[in-house]
């Protein structure tokens, strides 16, 4: 047998096939680029961010150095020699106006330790630190006597660790017992709740915008094009506008005297305007609208690449028509109808504008206490722990649609 | 080639003529709206007349959030920020604003020296210098049926007064506002509420109307869920009622007891580039004329040199003249406290 390439010719072939690749690679990376800088450097440090917090150990390396070096029982107040060390770390924190940062995290741990913090820094301020290292710790006490709390001591060594999960567990209504086990939370008790009702109102959208928006989809795939057209622009149509503008729109239509309380209170169906605006159910009504082209989108791409015949087929053979429907075309639609369900519920989960303008207090969403804390409380540590779950769940989530229904599946056109 | 050299020429034009007059350009932030639109045209306009200075004015919406992530990234966009008291204390403390050395602010039109012509909470910290003192109060419609409210408790008392009440979601004044309405003294609001058992008696309080409560997140919702009937009694910055009445003729009415007032001030961000012209500009805005006019939108002035350019007709209509019936808004307490009730305060909200 004579082979009809030479070794020549592989080579020429392999090295063809090499720069094929590179220049193929080439193209991509500016998108990977892109997305490493835009996607996942940010990401990434958020995640970093809830597991490490590394202020107070700047902040105060002597004291937490003294703190372990003294061998502290975490019982009683520390020595003596510590309350000094802290003192002289104080004094140069206020000096350098720092002091806010340190009570910022402790009071964190124990609210109304700030202006404590605050007015002892001021104390000590201008005082020599020689004069602190040998006798500070007394001036701490007489400056407020909370220094003589054991709490506090425990508080300042916890905020000192660098690495915690403190903020995940927070973050699950958790916290860490004096025992080092894990126990229910003292304080507010509301993230789980809140993760929750986040799903159960994210999976209500996804349920309408599936019903609304099959029938829909059916019709313009199987509708004359003059007319399927048309009706594709009215799908359209809301995504051309900017989301602030539609959800302006909605807060017109249902406030207490808007458009639909006074058409229902004018044709006789209520007599007093029902209260609409500023409830979950203004969130999902709103909600579904705008999320609605999401699941419209994938479904008629899918079902216009569908024969009719197969139908046809399945009636001439003398199936009844919701058995055909459901036996032969449905399944054919199955992979649009994952790819919008998958969008319309993940872009849900972590959806905040909409919730924020319309859903008063029983519309709120996870992502509005996510916000809550990068903007309000300045708790950035518990903002990307809550973010950071957020994505946990999705992938889950994402996880366990594949096991069952398969991410292969998926087709958006 | 031509071209070129006209390029050139133009640009070095333009750098000279910049040279020339030493302009610097500087970024003031603010809370816009109608606030924002006064103290442009009080204090930016007529700065940037005087100095040629170049001012970018924009808008923000509070908090520290942003100045905290501009100084930390060591990326300082802002220069002069309109800063309320409540959130001050702890930026001040965080070294996110530079020290003001309040002794160069100059003296009043009258004379009189800064130290005694701002009133003392207008210097009480070492970062700011205030601008407007500005008030939380509760307005209604007169045109609604029934009595009219006269306090606190009125607005709490949901049978004699009934309709929902529109209030701003979060705990600031709301849980203050709750204490008064169940008997505490305004002098002792702050005292009660730092204990466990005071913030409880804060929330049983708020409880009892939490029914008619009609929350809202941003000021301008205020007026407008007055106007629309969406509430019969809402929590207001005191500007925006006072605009709705005289700008667009509502018929709302301003209910002055226990009002919590404070105050915003002009701070300066750590690192600015600018400080000396950020400095200029707050000696020059903080002048008695220009903290004159922010009564157009109903903010008292922060010096007391200010009051001969007031409109007398507007003069009742201040803060600066129901502070006998106001509270003061405890911006340490908040410093304190606000993380924590904040939280409670969600979880109160979502446990209906």
């Amino acid at each position: 047998m004579e082979n009809s390439l030479s070794r020549e010719d592989g080579r020429n072939a392999r090295r063809e096939l090499n720069r094929r690749r590179i220049a193929a690679f080439a193209l991509v990376i500016p998108l990977l680029v892109f997305i490493f800088f835009a996607f996942v450097a940010p990401i990434a440090t958020i995640l970093y961010r809830s597991v490490y917090n590394p202020v107070v150990s700047d902040l105060i390396p002597e004291t937490l150095a003294a703190l372990d070096a003294a061998e502290w029982d975490r019982a009683d107040v520390p020595p003596d020699d510590v309350l000094n060390v802290f003192s002289a770390e104080l004094s140069l924190l206020a000096q350098e106006r720092l002091s806010g940062r340190l009570a910022e995290e402790i009071n964190r741990a124990i609210p109304g330790m700030s202006s404590v913090v605050r007015s002892t820094s001021r104390a000590v301020r201008r005082m020599e630190q020689d004069t602190l290292l040998s006798e500070g710790g007394q001036t701490l006490l007489d400056a407020n006597d909370r220094w003589g709390d054991v709490a506090v001591w425990r508080a300042l060594q916890d905020a000192g660790a660098p690495y915690t999960e403190d903020y995940y567990l927070t973050a699950l209504d958790l916290q860490r017992a004096e025992d080092g086990g894990i126990e229910a939370r003292d304080g507010a008790r509301i993230y789980v709740t809140l993760y929750t009702k986040t799903l159960r109102i994210a999976l209500i959208i996804t349920i309408l915008t599936l019903i609304l928006g099959y029938p829909l989809a059916y019709f313009l795939a199987n509708a004359p094009s003059k007319s399927a057209n048309m009706l594709m622009v009215f799908v359209l149509l809301p995504f051309w506008t900017s989301l602030l503008v539609r959800t302006t729109a909605w807060i017109a239509l249902l406030q207490t005297n808007g458009v639909v309380n006074s058409f229902l209170m004018s044709i006789g169906v209520i007599n007093e305007p029902m209260e609409i605006l500023y409830t979950q159910t203004a969130t999902i009504l709103a909600m579904t609208h705008i999320l609605l082209p999401f699941m419209i989108l994938p479904l008629y791409s899918v079902m216009k690449g569908i024969d009719p015949s197969y139908l046809r087929a399945a009636m001439s053979m003398g199936g009844r028509p919701i058995p055909a429907f459901v036996r032969i075309y449905l399944p054919m639609t199955l992979p649009g109808l994952s790819a919008g369900a998958l969008l319309v519920f993940i872009i849900s989960v972590g959806y905040y504008i909409t919730p924020a303008l319309v859903g008063g207090t029983d519309g709120q969403m996870i992502s509005n206490i996510i916000a809550f804390h990068m903007r309000e409380s300045n708790n950035w540590e518990l903002a990307a722990a809550l973010g950071s779950l957020l994505l946990a769940i999705i992938l889950l989530l994402y996880w366990v649609y594949d096991r069952f229904v398969g991410a292969g599946n998926i087709k958006l056109g | 080639m031509r071209y070129h050299s006209k390029i050139l020429t133009t640009a070095a034009m333009l750098l000279a003529s910049a040279s020339m007059v030493q302009a610097e350009r500087m970024t003031v932030v603010s809370f816009g709206g109608a606030y924002g639109a006064a103290q442009n045209e009080h204090m930016i306009q007529p700065f940037v007349e005087a100095t040629g200075h170049e001012i970018l004015f924009e808008d923000y919406s509070g908090g520290i959030a942003e100045i905290s992530a501009q100084v930390q990234a060591g990326n300082i966009q802002w220069d002069v920020v309109d800063i309320e008291v409540i959130d001050l204390e702890r930026a001040c403390s965080e070294g996110l604003l530079e020290v003001i050395d309040h002794s160069q602010l100059p003296a009043g039109v009258d004379g009189t020296d800064a130290a005694d012509d701002f009133i003392p909470d207008a210097l009480a910290s070492e970062c700011g210098v205030g601008v407007i003192v500005w008030s939380i109060v509760y307005a209604y419609n007169t045109e609604n049926d029934g009595p009219a409210p006269q306090t606190i408790a009125d607005f709490f008392d949901t049978e004699t007064f009934p309709g929902p009440r529109a209030m701003r979601r979060r705990p600031q004044v709301n849980l203050e506002w709750a204490l008064i309405a169940d008997g505490v003294p305004a002098e002792e609001v702050y005292e009660v509420l730092a204990t466990e058992e005071g913030q409880e008696r804060a929330f049983a309080s708020l409880d009892r109307i939490r029914e008619d409560i009609v929350w809202f997140d941003s000021w301008s919702q205020a007026p407008q869920l007055l106007n629309d009937g969406g509430a019969a009694m809402v929590q207001s910055a005191n500007g925006r009622i006072f605009s709705a009445i005289q700008d667009d003729g509502r018929p709302f009415e301003i209910v002055w007891d226990n009002h919590v007032y404070d105050l915003d001030v002009w701070a300066i961000v750590a690192g600015s580039d600018n400080v000396d012209t950020a400095m200029e500009f707050i000696n020059f805005a903080t002048g008695s004329e220009p903290l004159a006019g922010m009564a157009d939108v109903a903010y008292g002035a922060t010096r007391l040199s200010s009051a001969p350019f007031v409109d007398p007709a507007v003069n009742s209509n201040l803060p600066t003249a129901h502070l006998d019936t106001g509270l003061k808004a405890d911006g340490i307490f908040w410093a304190d406290y606000g993380e924590s009730l904040g939280e409670r305060f969600n979880e109160w909200l979502l446990n209906e």
